[in-house]
């Protein structure tokens, strides 16, 4: 039990920050194209605001990803050995194909400005975005292998592979990629709107701060509504293939025909029943067979086999609420760019309280489907309880209170510091901007995020 | 194992990927070894001309550290999908100083990034969270190459060596990383640096001494290994390389700075040479075991077919990190400035 708290501590800290960077890392590369196209310095400024948070983001992902890797063998012992020559691969191509990627040019892409020739430097950028995305790649292709195994049979209770091709593009494998790509660009999107628009309150009026925040919201505009759509491709197919999982979000105790969508409800695992239901008539029977009185499998028919009912079915809940108000604040501050050219005071607030909401939906997403994987850690395969570890509990106990201490310093850390960084470009900009280019002489004090003066722009 | 037998291509497999992983970690132990190595000489107090020190230590491994930590990732993913049994076997023997380890490691990776962003009062903390995780990632890594080594014997002998071990790791790793600024810097630091180096020269030195008298007195296989005849002859030359090179790297870093830089990267080779030499001698004592005394690389491998999928994949894929690797350190060439970004 201590052991599943960790890892699953481990990898909900560790989801935050690749969920930022997967996509961060090709709206870096899009600032870089935008300023090569256009040579006009906002978007540069843009680009070097964006790319220091992108290696902030990026190292707390690398040290929590590293974390992740003695952990397979310390804490999921069954895990290799019964699926190890699939798992195995399939990890050591995310290391050798992109870590290694990542982490080279990064360097590069960090401090090689002055030393590398801009097209080199580009170059590197679009490098690290292909790793970090093929990063992405390998790991979600374990995962919806373990959620929707293909390609395999078992001997001697050990799986060994018969097709990779049916391993790597196992049935849920392209809904799962498309849905995290989407989520992270989502994810990032918001995080550069919620911290633009708190430099725009704090009466940072640079066009730099005015592009993030023109292209941030329009990029969830768009993305928004596909997300939507993939969902609901997502879990059609969840539905085919992982019934149980479907009937815990939809909270369907026993199978019935025109099931109603439940907008609130308590389940009660011991009545095997939902409390306080708040209902739309036959909606999900619509939304999941497309018929109006479409059948849905209820949890009866998994006893013993389904996931626990009231996490998957909150969260799922939990991640609808949250993506819709994602929607309605891209819509609505779409609306206010295109047609009114600014924004009003009260929704720059509001984006900057949305900052992580992308967070929330994506954490809420990923407990929707690992614990709806339960009591599975590979789907008919293998049991969680199978894989655990038999390390002594008082061991895992203290490595435990280490994590989340760490974790959650970090994540203060990070938070406070992504607004430090704000406060200060906001400052460098009040005060006189010459002073930028003079700090970035100075060797001693940290550089500034931007370092050409600019003028203020009038509206 | 029936798979083990069968099949004609298994038997170099394991023997590869044990190339490999070892490979991996002795590139991590020299690469990731500077940069942690300079973490732990960074000095500590508030005096303007060590702050000035540390932004100066720190830009040079800058560029590197994140790439020189993943040959660690890619050493335990190597040991994790070739040999799924050792690596729960030894993980599970060192969980403690494992999840410690990589509570230092955490530390010095994210100090290194919020140095420069945190508010500026906050610097010297972080600087300090830099240092201390780097010391409390070498002191583990270490104690478990101790505790590997006695094949996780709990006595207190054993205990006592694995802490002998640790401290002497430490020493090995500030000795490359001193050696590291000593190439990488100039003037005043520079000066510093070779200081550094002399003392942590001499405590390895006396380190690699302490582990070869307790290895070969704990075990009489090893000691055949390397005592029987013919086998002595090894050795011999062996010693007389590494007191060839303790001492002439001593009289050097006395007379640092030469004109010109002269030979400033000479302490860093004799550090790689060191380090490759010291791991193939582990090497070559527990070959074939992965698990000392207890499981050989052929009882711990992976079914051939995954193995096969790697392999190919390594073949392709490593000459390319290889050399763009190569062509990071190309980029960052010479005496570090100051990073920008």
């Amino acid at each position: 039990m201590l052991s599943r708290i960790q890892f699953a501590a481990n990898i909900s800290f560790h989801i935050l920050f690749p969920t930022i960077n997967i996509a961060l890392c090709w709206i870096l590369v899009f600032f870089k194209w935008r300023y090569n196209r256009t040579q006009d310095d906002a978007w540069l400024r843009v680009y070097r605001f964006w790319v220091r948070i992108f290696a902030l983001t990026f190292a707390i992902g690398v040290v929590s990803g590293i974390t992740m890797s003695f952990q397979f063998g310390t804490n999921w012992p069954g895990y290799m050995e019964k699926v190890g020559n699939i798992a195995g691969p399939l990890l050591g191509y995310e290391v050798m194909t992109a870590f290694f990627l990542e982490a080279s040019f990064l360097s590069i892409m960090l401090f090689g400005m002055d030393r590398v020739s801009n097209r080199v430097h580009t170059i590197a950028t679009v490098l690290v975005a292909v790793g970090t995305s093929l990063s992405a790649f390998w790991i979600l292709v374990l995962n919806s292998w373990m959620q929707t195994p293909a390609g395999f049979e078992m001997i001697d209770g050990v799986a060994h592979v018969t097709s990779w091709y049916e391993v790597v593009f196992n049935p849920s494998m392209p809904y799962r990629l498309a849905h995290m790509l989407l989520a992270s660009a989502l994810t990032a999107a918001f995080l550069i709107a919620g911290i633009s628009a708190y430099r725009l309150v704090k009466g940072d009026q640079k066009s730099s701060v005015k592009y993030a925040l023109n292209f941030s919201v329009l990029l969830a505009a768009i993305l928004m509504p596909l997300q939507a759509f993939v969902g609901d491709l997502h879990g059609l197919n969840t539905f085919e293939h992982q019934p149980g999982k479907v009937a815990a979000m939809e909270g369907v105790w026993q199978t019935e025909r025109g099931a109603p969508l439940l907008l609130f409800a308590v389940p009660d695992e011991t009545a095997r029943t939902n409390h306080f239901e708040v209902a739309i008539p036959n909606l999900a029977s619509l939304i999941l067979t497309h018929e109006i009185d479409g059948e849905i499998r209820g949890l009866d028919e998994f006893k013993g086999e389904h996931p626990p009912v009231a996490p998957v079915f909150y969260s799922f809940r939990l991640m609808i609420g949250i993506g819709l108000l994602m929607l309605a604040i891209a819509w609505l501050a779409s609306y206010q760019f295109v047609y009114k050219k600014r924004y009003p005071t009260w929704l720059l607030k509001t984006t900057v309280a949305m900052t992580f909401s992308g967070w929330l939906a994506t954490l809420a997403g990923w407990y929707v489907t690992e614990i709806g994987r339960q009591p599975y850690l590979v789907s008919g395969v293998l049991t969680t309880k199978e894989a655990a570890t038999g390390i002594a509990p008082e061991n895992i106990a203290l490595s435990l209170t280490l994590y989340l201490l760490v974790y959650g310093f970090l994540l203060i850390a990070y938070i406070k510091t992504l607004f430090v960084m704000a406060d200060r470009a906001v400052k460098l900009e009040a005060t006189n901007p010459k002073l930028a280019d003079m700090q970035q002489a100075d060797s001693t004090t940290e550089s500034p995020s931007e370092t050409l003066s600019e003028p203020i722009s009038a509206q | 194992m029936e798979f083990v037998t069968e099949s004609s291509t298994v038997n170099w497999l394991p023997m590869v990927f044990i190339a490999l992983m070892g490979l991996s970690f002795l590139v991590y132990a020299i690469l990731d070894g500077y940069d942690l190595g300079v973490g732990v000489l960074l000095p500590t107090d508030k005096a303007a001309a060590n702050q000035a020190a540390r932004d100066k230590m720190i830009y040079s491994i800058g560029p590197f550290w994140d790439a020189n930590e993943t040959w660690l990732v890619l050493a335990i993913g190597l040991m994790l999908i070739a040999f799924p049994k050792a690596h729960s076997i030894v993980l599970q023997a060192l969980y403690l100083p494992t999840a410690f380890m990589l509570f230092g490691l955490i530390l010095r990776g994210v100090s290194f990034d919020f140095r420069t962003k945190a508010p500026s009062k906050d610097k010297h903390k972080w600087d300090l969270a830099f240092k201390a995780g780097s010391l409390i990632a070498t002191l583990c890594q270490g104690y478990m190459l101790g505790r590997y080594v006695t094949a996780f014997d709990t006595s207190t002998a054993a205990t006592l060596f694995a802490l002998l071990s640790a401290i002497c790791v430490t020493a090995g790793y500030c000795y490359v990383g001193a050696a590291w600024l000593v190439m990488k810097t100039e003037g005043d630091l520079q000066k510093r640096s070779a200081k550094w180096a002399i003392w942590s020269n001499r405590f390895m030195a006396l380190g690699i001494i302490a582990v070869c008298i307790a290895n070969l007195s704990i075990d009489p296989v090893i000691a055949d290994k390397w005592l029987g005849f013919p086998q002595v002859f090894i050795l011999i030359p062996l010693v007389m390389l590494f007191g060839f090179m303790f001492v002439t790297v001593e009289l050097y870093l006395r007379k640092v700075p030469m004109a010109d830089d002269f030979g400033c990267w000479y302490p860093f080779v004799c550090a790689i040479i060191i380090f490759t030499l010291c791991f193939c001698g582990l090497a070559y004592s527990f070959y074939p075991y992965i698990v000392p005394n207890q499981l050989t690389i052929f009882e711990a491998a992976s079914a051939p077919a995954s193995l096969l999928v790697i392999f190919w994949g390594a073949v392709i894929v490593l000459p390319v990190i290889i050399g763009y690797t190569i062509f990071a350190y190309k980029v960052f060439w010479g005496k570090t400035s100051q990073l920008n970004y």
